[in-house]
């Protein structure tokens, strides 16, 4: 069990990296307001709208997770510029390009249902819960493509023994923000929002498991889901929800976005499974970003020894 | 303008105008332009110009009657040709970096894709067209017959939007916009094979009432 220490700074503490980026900008907001005593965050907040501010942010001092594979990492550029976010739009270079002004600040994530303790969280008490590690996983999509991302979070049950589940939970039921007017594009994305995706408990208990606020040293671009998400790296990436605003316990197995749209495509559990064959796409292969050709895929996506003894005496080939 | 349309210079301004897809992509791969996922992006590339060079093409002879420009024909073989190359070059991005040049696995992936499939069968349909698009092939085959042949562009056209609107996860609006195109293109020629129909059988009926009153 790794000892909590809460960090002493807070989210919006940290200094964006458009600020230390953009000096000039910002000694030149100096100048103009340089007379006026104002605090550090306050000059933030009067140089640059908030959305700005909270765009990206540099982690100190992360945790190194056994968790981690060797596996050579994406470029950052490509895990930013190739993103499934049918709420900005459909291609994937999209999300880069609409999401840019979305409004992350003031987050607020909501935990409800069967749970002794529900309650609210912000993003300064998300990221005080626990210590932040990295944790490099494999992501793989379901059209047949993967990449490998330094992901920064922590494991989701430390979350989950903060709200303490009632025996009747059997459930956790995720739902990503959906706003039509930040996300004007979604209407044409084909699928409903909000977008909702589901585990069972212990899957969410699984340490894998992680309730994830950045990478590559930073917080979370909007476009890959700022600014807190799930990473589930043995499933499907459709199931690793982005800008996470409701964790719902509950004793029914809930609804998920994509099943709902085509129920014999893509089934709840959506574990990596390159024996379960897709109507659309052989699961067998996968073509990892940057390479020509396609490598063999791993079952569970290469976690079978942290994850296989879930699934013990299930037909995954019903269960897809 | 029948000037125009009859330079040998315009049907080579035409022709290095439908190599430019292709030159950007070559330029993109050059300069690191082609995203993430290359393969993909060459994918889509030649796919979408598979179909806006067979649209393109259906839509000479739509054009040569509306538009009164009968010389356009000269430019439909080579338009044809275009669609061609790039559903082959389409096809060899899903042989190659897809199927590692595996024929058994792209044969199983074939039969088993209901897209593949549809999509596999348009190539198909183009490959005796572009074998005799030639003059010596069209003496060969007779006018008549070899007009017939080519008609399965019509097919190759509607395989290729089926083939894409089932590519697509859920947002279908590029599939459908082609997919009207082509619709109001085959839709032109039903209409006019009807009146043609039509105004056949009107014609018979006449001249057998003149016959009828001549017996009289």
């Amino acid at each position: 069990m790794l000892i909590r220490k809460a960090p002493d700074l807070t989210y919006a503490d940290v200094t964006p990296k458009s600020v230390y980026l953009d000096r000039r900008k910002f000694l030149r907001a100096m100048g103009i307001v340089g007379a006026t005593a104002v605090t550090a965050k306050g000059l933030f907040d009067l140089a640059l709208p908030p959305q700005v501010a909270f765009a990206a942010t540099k982690f100190t001092s992360l945790v190194n997770s056994p968790f981690s594979t060797s596996e050579k990492q994406n470029s950052y550029d490509d895990v930013t510029h190739y993103n499934n976010f049918y709420e900005f739009g459909t291609d994937k270079g999209d999300p880069a390009k609409n999401a840019k002004n979305f409004n992350t600040s003031n987050w607020i994530v909501s935990v409800e249902g069967e749970v002794a303790k529900p309650r609210k969280f912000t993003m300064d008490e998300i990221l005080k819960l626990a210590p932040l590690e990295e944790r490099i996983y494999r992501h793989r999509c379901v059209e047949a493509w993967s990449i490998v991302v330094p992901w920064i979070g922590f494991s989701f049950n430390s979350l989950i023994r903060l709200v303490e589940p009632t025996p009747k939970a059997q459930f956790v039921a995720f739902q990503s923000y959906y706003d039509p007017r930040q996300m004007p594009l979604g209407r044409w994305a084909g699928i409903e929002f909000p977008y909702v995706e589901g585990l069972r408990l212990d899957e969410a208990m699984n340490p894998l498991t992680l309730l994830c606020v950045g990478m590559y040293g930073e917080s979370l671009p909007n476009q890959d889901g700022a600014p807190v998400r799930m990473v589930i790296p043995w499933k499907y990436g459709f199931k690793s929800i982005k800008s996470l605003v409701k964790i719902k316990f509950q004793q029914k197995m809930p609804p998920t976005t994509w099943n709902l749209s085509v129920p014999n495509w893509y089934g709840f559990y959506s574990n990596v499974n390159p024996n379960v064959n897709h109507p659309r796409w052989s699961q067998a292969k996968e073509r990892r970003l940057g390479e020509i050709f396609k490598r063999p895929t791993l079952m569970f996506n290469g976690y079978d020894d942290q994850v296989a003894s879930m699934y013990n005496g299930m037909d995954l080939k019903k269960n897809y | 303008m029948r000037a125009l349309l009859t330079s040998k210079w315009t049907k080579a301004a035409v022709f290095l105008l439908c190599l430019v897809p292709l030159d950007a992509l070559i330029w993109r791969a050059l300069h690191n332009g082609l995203g993430a996922n290359p393969v993909e992006f060459i994918q889509l590339t030649t796919g979408r110009w598979t179909l806006r060079f067979l649209i393109i093409t259906l839509c000479i002879t739509p054009f040569r009657k509306l538009l009164n420009l009968p010389d356009l024909i000269r430019f439909r073989r080579m338009f044809g040709l275009f669609a061609f190359f790039y559903v082959c070059l389409h096809f060899l991005t899903y042989l190659g970096p897809d199927q590692s040049f595996d024929l058994a696995a792209m044969w199983k992936d074939v039969a088993k894709r209901p897209f593949i499939t549809v999509g596999f069968l348009g190539f198909l349909l183009l490959v005796p067209l572009a074998m005799t698009s030639t003059a010596g092939w069209i003496r060969r085959l007779g006018g008549k017959r070899w007009q017939m042949l080519h008609r399965a562009i019509y097919f190759a056209a509607v395989a290729g939007v089926i083939h894409y609107y089932w590519k697509v996860k859920s947002d279908v609006r590029m599939p459908l916009f082609y997919g009207a195109l082509v619709a109001v293109l085959l839709l032109w020629r039903l209409w006019g094979w009807l009146s043609r129909r039509r105004s056949v059988v009107a014609a018979k009926l006449s001249s057998e009432g003149a016959r009828a009153g001549a017996a009289r």
